[in-house]
């Protein structure tokens, strides 16, 4: 629990929101539009397009990838991290296998645009498994839960962001008939993409036709870099994406990647109602004498001085897992232990499992992979979430998989084939032999969440405020590493069917620990997870807090199980999902919204 | 009686003497409808542009400095404070004010201030502005600033002078009993509260605009020169620069948003859009744009733009044929494309665009040194930033690439050298970001009541 005390109190306001990238940013337009005032709190600066993301300034890979500009400064705060219950947590001290975001926009500002809803069967991951495949097959210890929240219900909701963000796309079937070449195995939708989708780079396209031709169903995937110039629902505008390869990391200079930024702070600006404070660190959500309702929040400023903000509604819109800590140091909900099994806050923690598959051609192949964005590719769902016979194979969860040319970056690395020594002649040789004739695909796997995986407060550690460090008990499981190998074996054949020179496989091996020195994607989820039972969620299937009934949690902290997607498309979804059941239903009678 | 009487009479001369000007004594508020009025009269005239010390300042509470041939002046405060600002001016003082540019106290003001295109409101428009200026605008007590003018050039005599010499006969404008009704309205706009001329019309040798109306000339809003870094254009229905390939439709949109499909606000403009333009209604800013299209050309035989895309299918084939070209390819094609349309709202078009039809070629360079931005308005929020090139082309590079712009896809502008880039850099200034942290700021100015947005959402269907 958090004991700072408060030296200054503001005014109260209608609406706080505690943190402001993408789901932040969605719930403060919805907010103001419904007529109250909101106050955003940014732990971190305010960031925009112009300057933070100026051409030609940005195109700097060694600033905003090696140097990691954009991230979250880990010498102030940082989590800790063991394998295990009877592991000792130490500090994760450098950026590694996965990218803290922070700032006004968040990640939201940098991230790399790879747009996706979930599959509808996601949503219902235990029943659905249960009913297919029998009550025995989920092992004991394995805790995924359904959402508490059908695809239908969230199909507008899925519109709407597609919509605001400018996704391009193709659809494969809208209201029931099949209208394009899309994702045969994508859930029925009411619309088409905001856009047509982004062209296909060469790379891309040699994936395409192998995975067409050992019978696979590839799809261009949908990208939040916009195809074409574009104004939103909310009069923000778009340009095109010109695939510089300078994308995930960096701010986009071209308002082509949609982020908070571009896509509706512009709006927000315009309304006396919304104010945005940043360098304001939340450090505690504030409940009354009941502990049934919070009162506000109590954040640092810029200035170092411990300030109040009350309000009447608490949007926790904190990344991921910070949501988790936050509610921990505030005592909203109780702390999960692993040992008892009792408890919610902290439990359900997922990240997401990735193998990747690189193939080397002759020279002359001129895969060009500079050209690239980080939404665009061409991808297949044929081993994603349940659509293959888990009968026979004995685990849960599958993997999409795609080749997503984003743009190659030379300081990290550029690939060689298997057998290239690390350094010296024969290594540079290599390089610029591999630099033009290399294509590279991911299987980007789903991950279940268990028992001894969590979150909660660190005994050792704190941070700059001298408050408890967020403590991760966290490791691969054999469910997903054998799935993982599956998928990957699968994906074999494309890469086969591509006929290289040599093929490269980077897979992890039953028994393989969380390695947190190399990148692996910031898809953390869980902690706040949302569900129809209280004793195993956090937030009700509107995201409402079940203990404290002004408190709504956002993000993919309310994510039950980690999907073999991308979290963002469903977060935000989930987002206006929760938002209109606060104007709908919780403004005009403050309460419990679920018994 | 004789004592009551004395003292009405007294109480009489008091009034009379401080000015309390009878119509409008403190009794009686004018209506809110005609406070209203006056605020949307305030917004069409863009006081606060002038009155306003920039973002930070108090509204109408003056201090924003100009440069003037003789030295900096300072604008003044308007707010009613009765010390400080023009609490304590009766209708009379204003209206004599804005008519003529004298003011209460009898000395002529700095022709900065438009009054010879202001004269031509008519009565009811003077009274609402009156009515706002002293009800509907919250008093500041910040006084005048001083103007930076040495003397003798401080003495406002020569003001006088210059106000018998070039200054209009004050006239309201009068209403011809039949007319295009909308055209009328154009017209009374565009030459009133406007004052478009004071900077799209050229001045004469008395720095005074050489007409205030288009009977009997084609100089009115044919283009006025340079101020500030930037050329400014011609509003007239004209090629070669003029508003000749703008529907009025697109004129309207331009003026409210900042944006249309032929190019996008700068300089000096987006803060006319910002704080005036787009507060205009739709029917307004209509009739302006009929207005504008209704002036005929002053140049005649100027040839219109006529597009060519050979260069355009040349670069996206990669011949480039010139060092301008190949600067343009790998700077600038990325938004404005090999054939130099853009996109759409989002990236302007290079090819057609006005600015790029003319023998000056002062914005064209000062865009690509400086950068730009569109403003930001309540229908059009996104304030797009092109990033300054000034730190990325030399002169001689931003001459061959300014040079390639003018003349390549059917542009008919001309050839631009270094010394004029030399000049221009001089007086560029980097391009600021619009949206910043200060614009998310508690009491902010410049923010409009929040809409809920029309609800899309579907009922999901039953499962």
């Amino acid at each position: 629990m958090s004991d700072i005390k408060a030296d200054v109190k503001m005014k109260p306001v209608d609406a706080v929101i505690v943190g402001f990238g993408w789901t932040g940013a969605i719930m403060a337009k919805e907010m103001t539009e419904a007529g109250l005032n909101v106050v955003a709190l940014e732990r971190g600066e305010y960031r925009d397009t112009y300057p933070d993301g100026a051409y030609p300034k940005t195109l700097d890979e060694l600033t905003y990838i090696q140097r990691s500009k954009l991230f979250q400064d880990m010498s102030k705060s940082t989590f800790t991290f063991r394998h295990s219950i009877t592991g000792v947590a130490v500090p994760y001290r450098q950026i590694g296998a996965f990218k803290p975001g922070t700032g006004v926009g968040g990640a939201g500002l940098h991230w790399s645009g790879m747009h996706w809803r979930v599959l509808p069967e996601e949503l219902q991951i235990r029943s659905h498994y249960e009913r297919r495949y029998g009550k025995k097959f989920i092992p004991e210890g394995m805790t995924i839960q359904d959402f508490g929240v059908t695809y239908a219900e969230l199909e507008p909701h899925f519109d709407f962001v597609e919509k605001v963000f400018g996704t391009s796309g193709q659809a494969y079937k809208v209201n029931g008939i099949v209208v394009g070449d899309g994702n045969v195995f994508e859930g029925d939708r009411s619309d088409n993409y905001a856009l047509a989708p982004q062209k296909v780079p060469y790379t891309a396209e040699l994936f395409r036709r192998a995975a067409k031709a050992v019978g696979y169903h590839p799809f261009v995937n949908a990208s939040s870099n916009a195809s074409g110039p574009y104004t939103n629902p909310y009069g923000c505008q778009m340009g095109p994406c010109n695939f510089c390869g300078f994308c995930s990391g960096y701010a986009c200079y071209n308002y082509s990647k949609a982020s908070p930024n571009v896509n509706i702070m512009p709006a927000l600006r315009m309304v006396a109602n919304f104010e945005l404070r940043a360098n304001c660190n939340v450090v505690r959500i504030n409940l009354d004498g009941s502990k049934k309702r919070a009162t506000g929040v109590t954040y640092i400023n810029a200035d170092g001085k411990a300030v109040e903000q009350p309000a009447d509604l608490v949007i926790a819109s904190a990344f991921a897992y910070n949501n988790a800590h936050l509610f921990l140091l505030s005592g909203i909900g109780k702390p999960y232990d692993p040992v008892s099994n009792e408890g919610v806050v902290g439990r359900n923690i997922a990240y997401q499992m990735m193998s990747t598959i690189q193939t080397f051609f002759k020279e002359d192949t001129n895969t060009n992979p500079f050209i690239g964005a980080g939404g665009t590719g061409v991808a297949l769902d044929d081993w994603n979430g349940d659509n293959f016979d888990h009968g026979p194979l004995g685990f849960v969860g599958g993997s999409p998989a795609w080749c997503n040319p984003a743009g190659s970056k030379p300081i990290s690395g550029i690939a060689t084939p298997d057998g290239t020594p690390a350094w010296g002649s024969a290594w540079k040789k290599a390089v610029k032999k591999s630099y033009l004739n290399t294509v590279s695909f991911d299987c980007h796997g789903a991950n279940m969440t268990y028992r001894d995986c969590y979150v909660d407060l660190d005994p050792t550690y704190t941070d700059k405020y001298g408050q408890q460090l967020l403590r991760f008990t966290f490791d691969w499981k054999e469910n997903d590493i054998k799935m993982s190998r599956f998928v990957t074996d699968k994906m074999m054949k494309v890469a086969e069917a591509m006929n290289p020179e040599s093929i490269k496989v980077s897979v992890k091996s039953v028994g393989d620990h969380l390695d947190l020195r190399n990148y692996q994607t910031t898809h953390w989820a869980g902690g706040t997870a949302m569900g129809a039972d209280r004793k195993t969620s956090v937030v009700n299937r509107y995201l409402q807090s079940w203990d404290v009934h002004n408190v709504f949690a956002v993000g993919s902290s309310v994510f039950p199980v980690g999907i073999g997607y991308n979290p963002t498309g469903l977060a935000c979804a989930l987002t206006y999902w929760s938002a209109k059941a606060i104007r709908e239903q919780y403004l005009k009678d403050p309460r419990p919204l679920v018994a | 009686m004789n004592n009551t009487f004395t003292h009405t009479a007294g109480a009489l001369l008091l009034a009379l003497a401080s000015g309390a000007a009878w119509s409008t004594t403190a009794a009686t508020v004018p209506n809110a409808q005609l406070i209203r009025q006056g605020e949307y009269l305030a917004r069409a005239g863009d006081c606060i542009a002038c009155h306003t010390a920039g973002t930070q300042g108090k509204p109408f509470a003056g201090g924003l400095g100009m440069e003037t041939p003789i030295g900096k002046v300072y604008s003044t405060n308007i707010t009613p404070d009765k010390k400080a600002g023009i609490g304590d001016w009766s209708f009379a003082d204003f209206d004599k004010l804005m008519r003529t540019g004298v003011t209460k106290h009898g000395y002529t003001v700095y022709p900065a201030m438009p009054y010879p295109s202001y004269s031509r409101l008519s009565e009811a428009d003077m009274q609402a502005l009156y009515a706002y200026f002293m009800h509907g605008v919250k008093a500041d007590p910040t006084p005048n600033k001083a103007a930076d003018i040495p003397w003798p050039l401080s003495m406002r005599f020569p003001l006088t002078i210059w106000r018998w010499a070039f200054a209009p006969t004050p006239q309201p404008y009068k209403t011809p009993a039949t007319g295009d009704a909308q055209l009328l309205r154009g017209a009374y706009l565009v030459q009133g509260l406007g004052h478009c001329g004071a900077c799209h019309t050229a001045r004469g040798v008395g720095m005074q605009e050489k007409s205030l109306t288009d009977e009997g000339n084609t100089t009115f809003l044919a283009g006025g020169g340079v101020i500030d870094g930037w050329s400014v254009p011609s509003l007239r229905n004209e090629h070669g620069g003029g508003l000749a390939r703008w529907s009025a439709a697109e004129i309207a949109e331009f003026l409210k948003t900042g944006r249309n499909s032929h190019t996008a606000s700068f300089g000096a403009m987006n803060d006319v859009v910002a704080h005036s333009m787009q507060h205009m209604t739709d029917g307004d800013l209509a009739a302006m744009a009929k207005y504008l299209k209704s002036l005929p050309p002053s140049n005649p035989a100027t040839p219109a733009f006529v597009a060519d895309d050979k260069l355009g299918k040349q670069l996206f084939s990669g011949i480039v044929n010139s060092k301008g070209a190949q600067l343009y390819l790998d700077r600038c094609a990325g938004c404005h494309r090999s054939d130099g349309k853009g996109y759409d709202k989002a990236f302007p078009a290079l090819a057609g665009n006005a600015v790029l039809q003319t023998n000056d070629p002062t914005s064209a360079i000062n865009i690509v040194l400086s950068g730009g931005a569109v403003p930001a308005t309540r229908t059009a929020p996104s304030a797009l930033t092109m990033a300054p090139y000034a730190d990325i082309f030399n002169d001689e590079q931003t001459a061959q690439v300014v040079t390639f712009i003018q003349t390549s896809w059917g542009n008919r502008g001309t050839p631009v050298t270094a010394a004029q880039v030399a000049k221009v850099r001089k007086v560029s200034v980097p391009v600021q970001a619009s949206q910043t942290e200060a614009t998310f700021a508690a009491g902010r100015h410049g923010t409009f009541p929040s809409v809920a947005r029309q609800p899309h959402l579907k009922d999901a269907p039953a499962k």
